[in-house]
């Protein structure tokens, strides 16, 4: 790989240089994520990424992709997913076409030769076309490893796909190659960053994890909290962010069904902005928390404790 | 340094980090990349490389704090003993060595001589609490602490006025030295063999009669019961379909390839599709299996969470649904809230099967697996045969685990040489090690078929 066509490896020098970047679009990266993504880039290894759901797995590919200039290529998994979807498809109906003029030409080509198998000898001759690149419709995998300046991969929700679909991914992560039996290997120009994520559905395959750096990314601490509803969340008042962070952050140690994670804050926070809010207060909280909690149950069981949260957070 | 990544490896793998060749390999490729001189970044790259799970990012910091702590606690001499007397006469304790270094030698020598020592005498091989001092032992005669005792000595019987004060500045020296071996071997252990008598312990849980496991070990059979299960649910949970290459399916593929005139473009073939399991397990808890009872129930937790399609139930005179108090509540709670709710009381099992058939008979189809957890004693009542020939008939197989040994089967008021009549697989299951077998065979026949 050469710098000259690879942005990747030009801007990915440092990890300061990585949370610098990573910034500039909107992203505020832990030092983990910084180093991981530095990491994955030296070694050339795809980096899984757990947490819980609305912690920014899928944001820190989207972000990075759109850091480094790079196409975004993004494979959302589900059960049943395999590899005419994930990897290539024929054109069929181009190839059933080609078929029909190879059917008229026929005559022609074949028209001076005498007994069959002269025929069958100047019909080897000629290259086969059916199954060849020009056939071959790319699906995501391919097109990731077939762009010219590398690309950021996401393969989202991994854990959705079927067991034998993460056997089949082994080869494309470790070797940055893809094997079609008709045609031969294909191998990445400039392998692509790849992202995978995953919600923690089932327990991934050991094959899979060692070919892979690990990041855990958690709910965030309350000073990360605020850096990143501010910089998600232009024009928001300080005063504001503080109190409702802090409100976020006293929800997560209520025993909830579902945590709220960043992005419920940041679109908590925008529906405050839209309400033209400058100070959390009880009603507001009551009225907005459906934008937070996502269960029945967890809105009947923080119910009540909301005038005490609201007036702990509004301290701040 | 290399020596260094290779110990820290060693570390982590003995506080169960797996790390395969393979690993050591993106190790060092990640130490080449970033370097030792910054301790986060060191820290977060090789946890990022090493690491698998969260989990394991848990264990990994803390190993790596453990692991590069060394020269914090050094550093502590230099204002508790070190005496602002006259330097010993350099002359006097010229035959040892260690002397020379304990009174003259920095911080940083000590600790690599103590380093070296260590490496010499193989400290990074303990493996017990009990070797520790011995390995303390070792390192410091490496280090060459029997000189230096017979230097004291000497300096004592000497009676010269600088002789008696250097041997006292040589036995307050020695006394440090001891108690900074101590910690370092102390740590030593916790860093490579914190986890091995653990592991130990464990093997001998998993073979130990249900009946006979401690209450305090409640926690290491739980860890051990769940890690089986899970390990048990990620070999069958997850293949539900597996094509037969090779079988085409005609009728599908001229119907998908109506369109292409008849062509056959895309082809279809014949898979066999594999059930989830549906596992029924009906346990006993009462007094007669009041110590296993625990464990049972313990392994029906760990069951539960690995397999969807579970319905529990717990009885000793009734019977009871118990799947929402396992689905909803945390082992500590699960287990005693059944206990308390029905277990302990006398047997009757043909009161519970009584109940089991008035609500949740019809529950039971082909695909249904019953296990029953208990050991057939009945306390002289009505046994229920007939209920217990219905379950047979209705449902897939009948599997009774009972934790006496066969040869008390029917004996006393044990009813169980009439019901395993009516089971597919009766067998005798009185460690965890009979539990993973059977329930592998169970899974297994699940995903034959």
């Amino acid at each position: 790989m050469t710098a000259s066509t690879d942005p990747a490896a030009q801007k990915i020098t440092s990890v300061e240089a990585i949370t610098e970047g990573l910034d500039s679009v909107g992203y505020i990266a832990s030092h983990r994520i910084a180093t991981s993504v530095f990491i994955a880039q030296n070694l050339t290894k795809p980096i899984l990424v757990e947490g819980s759901a609305g912690v920014g797995k899928t944001e820190l590919a989207l972000s990075t992709a759109n850091w480094l200039g790079l196409p975004l290529i993004r494979m959302q998994c589900y059960e049943g997913l395999d590899e005419s979807k994930a990897l290539y498809e024929w054109k069929y109906g181009k190839q059933l076409l080609y078929t029909q003029i190879l059917k008229d030409k026929m005559g022609d080509t074949l028209a001076g030769t005498d007994g069959l198998d002269a025929a069958m000898e100047k019909l080897h001759g000629f290259s086969d076309l059916f199954f060849s690149e020009q056939f071959l419709e790319p699906r995501p995998l391919l097109k990731a490893l077939r762009q010219k300046h590398g690309a950021v991969l996401l393969i989202d929700e991994i854990d959705k796909s079927d067991e034998e679909f993460e056997a089949f991914l082994l080869e494309v992560l470790s070797a940055y190659q893809v094997s079609i039996p008709e045609i031969g290997t294909i191998s990445a120009t400039v392998p692509p960053l790849v992202f995978l994520t995953s919600n923690n559905m089932r327990e991934m395959g050991d094959a899979l994890k060692r070919r892979c750096l690990h990041l855990f990314i958690p709910l965030p601490d309350e000073k990360l909290e605020r850096r990143i509803v501010t910089s998600r969340v232009p024009g928001i008042d300080e005063r504001l962010t503080r109190q409702l962070v802090s409100f976020v952050q006293m929800l997560r140690e209520q025993d909830l069904k579902k945590l709220p994670s960043i992005s419920e804050t940041i679109d908590w926070a925008r529906v405050l902005m839209l309400l033209n809010a400058d100070t959390l207060d009880v009603d507001m909280v009551r009225n907005t928390l459906n934008v937070l909690l996502k269960h029945e149950q967890d809105f009947a069981a923080i119910d009540k404790s909301i005038p005490e949260l609201t007036n702990k957070a509004k301290r701040y | 340094m290399q020596q260094t990544l290779t110990n820290f490896l060693r570390a982590l793998r003995s506080m169960e980090i797996p790390i395969s060749p393979a690993e050591t390999i993106d190790a060092h490729r990640t130490v080449d990349a970033v370097g030792f001189a910054n301790r986060t970044l060191l820290r977060d790259s090789l946890c990022v490389a090493l690491a698998k799970s969260e989990e394991e990012v848990g264990k990994f910091d803390e190993c790596f704090d453990k692991f590069f702590t060394r020269e914090e606690f050094r550093d502590r001499r230099d204002e508790e003993s070190r005496l602002p007397e006259d330097p010993v006469d350099p002359e006097l304790i010229a035959d040892s060595p260690l002397a020379q270094l304990l009174m003259e030698g920095s911080e940083s020598d000590l600790a690599q001589a103590m380093e070296r020592a260590a490496g010499a005498s193989g400290a990074a091989n303990i493996r017990y609490a009990t070797q520790r001092n011995l390995f303390n032992r070792r390192m410091l005669d490496q280090m060459g602490l029997r000189q230096m005792e017979r230097l004291i000595a000497a300096l004592n019987r000497s009676e010269t006025s600088a002789g008696t004060a250097a041997a006292q500045r040589l036995e307050s020296a020695r006394e440090y030295l001891f108690e900074q071996a101590q910690q370092y071997t102390a740590r030593q252990f916790e860093l490579y063999a914190q986890f091995a008598g653990e592991q130990l312990r464990e093997e001998f849980l998993v073979k130990t009669s249900l009946s006979a496991v401690e209450l305090r070990d409640f926690q290491r059979m739980h860890r051990i019961v769940r890690r089986m299960a899970r390990k048990l649910a990620t070999r069958y949970n997850r293949r539900r379909k597996h094509t037969r290459r090779g079988v085409l399916d005609v009728r599908r593929t001229l119907r998908r390839n109506m369109a292409y005139d008849g062509i056959p473009f895309e082809t279809v073939w014949k898979d066999t599709k594999i059930e989830k399991p549906k596992i029924v397990v009906i346990c006993d808890v009462s007094q007669s299996v009041a110590a296993a009872a625990r464990f049972l129930l313990l392994f029906l937790y760990s069951l539960n969470e690995v397999i969807a399609s579970l319905r529990s139930f717990a009885f000793s005179g009734r019977l009871m649904e118990i799947s929402d108090i396992l689905e909803h509540k945390t082992v500590e709670v699960a287990i005693p809230e059944v206990l308390e709710k029905i277990g302990f009381r006398p047997t009757d099992y043909g009161q519970a099967f009584a109940d089991f058939d008035d609500e949740f008979m019809d529950s039971l189809d082909r695909n249904t697996t019953v296990m029953i957890l208990g050991d057939g004693r009945t306390n002289n009542t009505d046994p229920r045969i007939d209920l217990m020939r219905r379950m047979h008939d209705r449902s897939k197989s009948v599997i009774w685990l009972n934790p006496e040994p066969e040869p008390f089967w029917g004996t006393g008021d044990s009813e169980m040489q009439r019901y395993r009549t009516f089971c597919h697989v009766a067998t005798t299951c009185s460690t965890v090690q009979d539990l993973e077998r059977i329930i592998d065979d169970v899974l297994k026949t699940y995903f034959r078929s």
